[in-house]
């Protein structure tokens, strides 16, 4: 479109076109208020863009309040590309979450690709050199092609950005339910280490320094991709496709390995990933935290197109691209580092003192609006908050289920897709790359040593949507919890959280409550179990035609092995160990996969949780950990022990167990209760192990290859380890194959 | 003994390769940029994994094209140890220092996950630690390892016994004859998909690949001893 093309200002106002781009009335209103005058069509675009759900959070910031967001060891909160936690000697973690949901609705790969792509940057633009990357994905039941088409996709899409880039994909989890038929969720999680004198801030300070561009060429891709993120899928949505972006992971390499080696540069002074709203969101933010002002001239950013205009230059969400300011005089340093990586750094503005983003194009003042008005003083809303007539109704249930063959029900629970191997997923990705992954995927978290020195980093990615939605404030304990839980079992101290908080339409009620709700659990958990919110992002709208998904908080959680000794994973290590449980079980089964598997629905209350128990537990375990008394630990989640057991043996080789289980039988195997754990403990390790945890010893690890359960006197489960992991390692595959 | 390992554009295994020798191996190594003239001060050249120029159009096909390339070919033909390993082997088979191409898995997508080579020949320079017929499990993480040759040449490949390694048990890719690395006639290039150097320490999951360095450096000192 050419500039002549552009609807005039008074056109935009009468003929209410900045609806189109998702201002509202009153929206454009405040715009005209702002400037003291209309809007052109390039200032409505990037008012449109900056005051998005995506870019500023305006329903959800009053929510995000709440978090917990400073601790001892937190060296950088929420507001920069990613958070950072200490972990001694002079080292810390960077890490972060983010979703892609919509652009991976309408086209799978790339919009799974460009999501790790964006995280990636987030990451490296805070100068830590990544070193993991983790994701999570909900998709509806696997049964229809499409749900198949996309979850094949959104995998692919991810193992081709990651494993180019040369990054491991080392953990992760995949669920699958109807509710994310029309709307799957793929948030991408990054991990990096960083020396604590190397990190960056995405900051345009020092009046008359310059700016400079960096990274691929701007296209016309992604226009408008921080809007069509901030509304709901409809059956229209496909027409969107152009809003999602193309992802070019070489380049990526090329531009992380030029912005670390950059970073050792002191004629730098701040570092920025142009991802959401692209060069609009980037420099006003990075103008706007500095008190500073930017003047860009739009004819010196580098175009993959001819003749395009400044609204399409300042909305492309074009990939691989970063702003730098750099002190100016020393261009030619910072571009010379970027040549020996066969890329360009340019000029392309300059910062100034006067608060103001003045873009020019042609040599005519284009846009000109002040930076704060973008970024920190964009609309926030208090939206009204309904506990929804669900959850009333849920609360009366009391839900018990009656099961006649306890083999069978436990074999078709590991063939359930959210409960089964995830082989077929994480073998397309490289979780080997740069030789750190010390556990692999198919463990409660993944670990990588942190070469050089005697640490290492668990990671896992969490939540169980199905509490979250049957009661938002337990679920979102629980997705805490949880994550922590699997950090400890991997022998790790849990040291802070990323979150992405995928929901509904919070212009609804109900759902703004189901947020509300959620944030107010996990910041309890937080709280209790001292891991900070250092980073995250919000995903509303993950709705089709009206219907919304499952609130899903997913939980990024990272911690710290003090020492690689103290890494335990979750199988069963040598036959004699005894088997112990951490916990009761009591007869909690809403949300539970027995519940789904039996009754096809979720409903009831969710599994109650004592964050003062959870944290005792954690704490007694990861103690007798470190004391090195335990040879296998793994946290009771889906499906219960039963489960729990199943997966403790499927890595194994010529191993099985024996295991006298008393009282409410379907309890004590399929109940989803809470703050549980199954360990193993060598022999010689009893009575120390006894000592530091509160547990019972329910059984050992046999050599006879069988999974056997005794109630009694009664035989209730006894099956070959082998058919169990053909059932769980054949379902995804299986269901991928069918034609039904 | 100095080993070189070539970074192309888009490399990423150049740091495992590296740590390989420098921490495992304890030999001298180097970086060594694409663009580089001569190779004169190496001992040994490794060619690592990775998607070199991103590999958008078939693997290797553009690195080869890459100035370092005439050092390479000067290396081999003085005999010195070559390694390609995974994008490494693409780059070489394209650079037509080993005969063949590759063609995507069988299963047409990326498969990562350790698994188990028979050793075919033991009478390499990269090869001589290990005992003939000797099971070894090493990871393969690649989307282009399903080997392919005509005819003529895989008779020729069999009677200089120029297969090292082939896949035993299922063949992960495809390729053909279970073919998971070969040398050239000469024996001093080897290219495979496997990845060696991800498996030089137990705490990452096994160190069946130490005895490829280790052999490599064996050959280095059997042929030095000789001349100093």
């Amino acid at each position: 479109m050419s500039l002549l093309l552009e609807p005039s200002p008074t056109i935009i106002k009468e003929q209410k076109l900045y609806r189109e781009m998702g201002l509202t009335d009153e929206e454009f209103a405040m715009v005209e208020r702002i400037l003291g005058r209309l809007p052109n069509y390039t200032e409505t675009g990037i008012f449109s863009v900056m005051w998005s759900e995506h870019c500023s959070y305006k329903n959800s910031k009053p929510v995000l309040k709440k978090f917990p967001t400073e601790g001892k060891h937190v060296l950088q909160g929420p507001g920069e590309g990613a958070g950072i936690v200490d972990i001694g000697d002079g080292l810390a973690v960077a890490f972060k979450i983010e979703s892609h949901n919509h652009p991976s609705a309408i086209e799978p790969y790339q919009g799974a690709a460009t999501g790790v792509g964006g995280i990636i940057r987030d990451v490296f633009s805070m100068g830590a050199r990544p070193i993991a990357l983790l994701n999570s994905l909900r998709f509806g039941e696997l049964t229809s092609p499409r749900v198949k088409y996309l979850f094949e996709r959104v995998v692919a899409g991810i193992a081709g950005y990651g494993n180019c880039v040369g990054i491991p994909t080392v953990g992760g989890e995949v669920q699958f339910d109807a509710a994310y038929e029309g709307n799957p969720l793929v948030n991408a999680m990054c991990v990096g280490v960083i020396r604590h004198e190397d990190i960056q801030k995405g900051i345009a300070a020092g009046v008359g320094n310059t700016v400079m561009y960096v990274g691929a060429k701007t296209g016309r891709d992604g226009i408008h991709g921080a809007t069509f993120a901030s509304e709901e899928l409809t059956e229209q949505s496909e027409q969107k496709r152009p809003a999602v972006q193309v992802g070019d992971p070489f380049m990526e390499k090329l531009l992380l390995e030029a912005c670390l080696e950059v970073i050792h540069s002191d004629a730098l002074i701040g570092m920025q990933d142009m991802g959401a709203a692209g060069l609009t969101s980037s420099s006003a933010e990075m103008a706007s935290k500095a008190g500073s002002g930017i003047e860009l001239n739009l004819d010196l950013v580098p175009q993959r197109e001819t003749g395009m205009t400044p609204y399409e230059m300042m909305l492309s969400e074009s990939q691989e691209r970063m702003l730098l300011v750099v002190q100016k005089g020393r261009e030619q340093e910072i571009i010379d580092v970027f040549a020996k990586y066969g890329l360009e750094a340019k000029a392309i503005g300059r910062v100034t003192n006067d608060q103001m983003l003045r873009l020019y194009h042609r040599g005519e003042v284009v846009a000109e609006i002040p930076v704060d008005a973008l970024a920190k003083d964009a609309p926030v809303y208090h939206k009204p908050s309904q506990e929804p007539a669900y959850y009333r109704e849920f609360q009366t249930i009391e839900y018990v289920p009656t099961i006649n063959d306890y083999e069978e029900t436990l074999l078709a629970l590991l063939s359930q897709p959210t409960i089964a191997s995830k082989e077929w997923v994480y073998e397309q990705y490289d979780y080997m790359v740069r030789t750190n992954t010390v556990v692999a995927p198919g463990s409660d978290a993944a670990v990588l040593r942190i070469r050089g020195t005697n640490k290492a980093l668990a990671m896992t990615t969490d939540c169980n949507s199905r509490y979250v939605y049957l009661d938002p404030v337990i679920g979102g304990k629980i997705a805490i919890a949880e994550a922590a839980r699997n950090i400890v079992c991997s022998g790790a101290q849990p040291l802070a959280v990323t979150d992405c908080l995928n929901f509904g339409n919070p212009e609804k009620p109900e759902i703004f409550w189901q947020l509300e709700k959620a944030v107010e659990g996990m910041s309890e958990a937080c709280r209790m179990l001292e891991t900070p919110v250092i980073s995250g992002n919000v995903s509303l709208y993950n709705e089709t035609n009206g219907e919304a998904i499952y609130p899903t908080p997913i939980v990024g959680m990272v911690g710290v092995v003090e020492d690689i000794n103290h890494i335990t994973t979750q199988s069963f290590k040598q036959p004699g160990d005894f088997i112990y449980v951490i916990g009761e079980a009591k007869r909690e089964f809403g949300g539970s996969e027995l519940q789904k598997w039996l009754t096809g629905r979720i409903f009831g209350k969710a599994p109650t949780i004592d964050l003062h128990v959870e944290a005792e537990r954690q704490q007694q375990l990861l103690t007798a950990i470190r004391a090195g008394v335990v040879a296998s630990a793994h946290d009771i989640s889906e499906g219960g022990l039963a489960i729990a057991l199943a997966e403790s043996l499927m890595s194994t080789n010529g191993l099985g167990a024996y295991v006298t289980i008393d009282g409410d039988v379907v309890a004590e195997l399929f109940s989803e209760t809470q703050s549980r754990f199954i360990v193993s403990v060598k022999k010689e390790h009893r009575q120390a192990f006894e000592q530091l945890v509160q547990a019972i010893c329910i059984g050992e690890v046999t050599n006879d290859e069988m999974l056997h359960v005794v109630n009694g006197d009664t035989s209730i489960i006894h099956v070959p380890v082998e058919t169990m992991r053909n059932v769980w390692k054949g379902a995804i595959p299986c269901l991928l194959k069918s034609k039904d | 003994m100095k080993f070189a390992v070539i970074v192309f554009p888009g490399s990423n295994c150049d740091v495992d390769m590296y740590h390989a020798i420098a921490d495992e191996l304890r030999e001298d190594v180097e970086y060594v940029w694409h663009d580089v003239e001569s190779l004169d001060e190496f001992d040994a050249i490794l060619l690592p994994g990775g998607f070199s120029y991103g590999d958008y159009l078939r693997s290797g096909a553009i690195a080869r094209f890459s100035n370092v390339m005439k050092a390479i070919k000067k290396a081999a033909d003085e005999g010195k140890p070559i390694l390609g390993v995974c994008n490494g082997f693409q780059i070489l088979l394209e650079a037509g220092l080993l005969p063949g191409a590759m063609r995507r898995n069988h299963t047409l997508t990326f498969i990562c996950r350790p698994v188990k080579l028979r050793v075919e020949n033991n009478e390499t320079m990269f090869t001589s630690q290990y005992e003939r017929g000797e099971i070894i499990t090493i990871p393969i993480a690649h989307g282009e390892g399903n080997y392919y040759c005509d005819e003529h040449t895989l008779q020729q490949l069999i009677a200089n016994n120029q297969i090292v390694f082939r896949y035993e048990g299922e063949n992960p890719n495809g390729s053909l004859q279970n073919i998971a690395g070969i040398v050239n006639e000469k024996g001093n290039v080897l290219g495979m998909m496997p990845h060696p150097e991800r498996a030089v320490h137990d705490l990452l999951g096994g160190a069946d690949g130490l005895k490829m360095f280790q052999s490599i450096v064996t050959y280095w000192r059997d042929a030095h001893v000789v001349t100093t």
